[in-house]
């Protein structure tokens, strides 16, 4: 969205990850929920794809944090799952700099897929719609940097 | 030196439109979100309230809007392909690409004035059919499939007045277009019948450690180490076991690059230059509708001087298919 900026790839070192794993998983699962309630009050997703997403169970790894949000659709409102009983219905991991350059749509998932920094697992049709509901959501434009760009 | 050719480039939801748009595209292709269009996948393209939004923004800037409808019509529901015409026309669009002759009839009898172009699933690669086609049908514009050599592109646009319009980049369909049924072999489901090669429900990433295995509809196509780069869940870009050795028998997992071929390409007076993916999201259409900009600017004044940035390639590799790019038919000495 923003040129002036780009998302470097990068790694964190492994300790990270390790650290990560120690750490309570709830802070960042209700960070992602909120988030994604925030956009269905915006009304940014369309009514007809929610509505197959419903009580399905997904699943976000963050690689390199040692992180893990697992989150479900039901009545219109996003949920977090503490301690999920089942194997997700769709599931992600990727390391954080490959979420940070999707949600700037300075990648494509299919670039990040290809070159194996993506990894989807469980229902590959389930993954397609919430891929193309994401990327049909309208950003507001930003108000552009006085920065060169490039 | 001929004049530039348009670029058009895929766009499968609002902001891939602008986003087309902004970097330079002359005109976007889109689809309806239904089984009328060869790229009906979830959660993709547009409906009749996008697709106003679409075309005001293109029509704002001064681009085009190409709708397509290149599937081909069901049985007992030859309607909503009608419909979808109908309601192409309505919207204003700069051109439909159509596939199914029917269909073409249909378009040219009921929207006389309406600017009609034979989609790549219509699989003309002669002059003769597409000569027909301009005549039965009043066709302007044709795609040609990605199996001709640039040697047998020449010899079209020497033996007809329809403009033409070759794949410049993306993801490549190795079989002559609008005519592979692998899909189907598979799953039961092909592009032509329901608009997506092996729809995503068939397909499982199944990860085992060290690898990853990919399943169409249950059956192995491919599998991948941990650091090899991956490919769309084709058939035709599976590997196979052809006596004794495995290995990808048709086509690897790679996409069609012809920036090193651009010259020749503009040189024997193609029309169009047409990017793939409108599964693709905003990003791709991003980065490969600046590159060819780019490209295409640079050929601009003579192009005496064009060469092929690397920085250019290295974009374009980045978001291919397999990593990897290929001239495709292009340079293949085959006739
Ligand atoms: S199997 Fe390959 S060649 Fe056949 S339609 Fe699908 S992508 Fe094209």
């Amino acid at each position: 969205m923003n040129a002036n900026f780009t998302i470097p790839r990068f790694r964190l070192p492994a300790f990270v990850a390790s650290l990560g794993h120690k750490l309570p998983q709830w802070p960042h699962t209700l960070a992602l929920v909120a988030a994604l309630n925030a956009a269905l009050k915006m009304k940014l997703l369309p009514e007809s794809e929610l509505l197959l997403l419903e009580d399905k169970l997904f699943r976000v790894r963050v690689n390199d944090t040692g992180g893990e949000a697992s989150y479900t659709y039901r009545n219109g409102m996003f949920r977090p799952v503490f301690r999920p009983t089942r194997e997700p219905d769709l599931a992600f991991a990727a390391n954080l700099s490959a979420y940070l350059q999707l949600l700037a749509r300075q990648e494509d998932p299919d670039t990040l897929f290809f070159n194996r920094e993506l990894e989807i697992t469980g229902d590959t049709e389930l993954g397609l719609i919430v891929k193309n509901m994401l990327d049909a959501i309208e950003l507001p434009r930003l108000p552009r940097l006085p920065l060169t760009s490039h | 030196m001929s004049p530039l050719p348009d670029l058009i480039c895929p766009a499968g939801s609002l902001p891939a439109l602008k986003a087309a748009v902004d970097n330079g595209a002359d005109a976007v292709y889109l689809g309806y979100k239904n089984d009328t269009n060869a790229r009906n996948f979830a959660g993709l393209n547009f409906d009749t309230k996008t697709m106003a939004d679409g075309i005001r923004y293109a029509h704002g800037k001064g681009r085009e809007v190409l709708l397509a409808i290149n599937t081909f019509a069901q049985a007992g529901r030859v309607a909503d392909w009608q419909k979808a015409v109908d309601a192409a026309v309505d919207q204003g669009v700069d051109a439909i690409i159509l596939a199914d002759v029917g269909l073409l009839d249909y378009a040219r009898n009921r929207h006389p004035q309406q600017r009609l172009h034979l989609s790549v699933q219509g699989s003309a690669t002669s002059y003769e059919a597409i000569n027909f086609c301009q005549r039965e049908f009043g066709v302007r514009r044709a795609v040609l499939p990605r199996v001709l050599t640039l040697a047998q592109v020449e010899h079209v646009i020497k033996n007809t007045t329809v403009e033409i319009e070759v794949f410049g980049f993306g993801s490549l369909c190795v079989m002559n277009e609008g005519r592979c049924w692998l899909s189907s072999y598979a799953c039961g489901e092909s592009p032509n019948t329901v608009g997506a090669c092996s729809p995503a429900k068939y397909v499982k990433w199944d990860k085992q450690p060290g690898r990853m295995d990919t399943r169409l509809n249950g059956v192995l196509i491919d599998r991948f180490g941990d650091d090899e780069p991956a490919g769309y869940p084709t058939l035709c870009k599976g590997r196979f076991e052809v006596q004794g050795e495995t290995y990808y028998a048709l086509e690897e997992p790679t996409s069609l690059n012809v920036l090193p071929i651009l010259p020749d390409i503009i040189k024997i007076g193609v029309r169009a230059i047409k990017v793939e993916g409108r599964q693709r999201s905003p990003a791709y259409v991003t980065q490969v509708t600046r590159t060819l900009r780019a490209a295409l600017d640079a050929l601009k004044d003579g192009g005496e001087r064009y060469h092929v940035k690397p920085a250019w390639q290295a974009e374009l590799a980045k978001v291919s298919e397999g990593s990897q790019a290929t001239l495709g038919a292009y340079n293949r000495p085959w006739r």
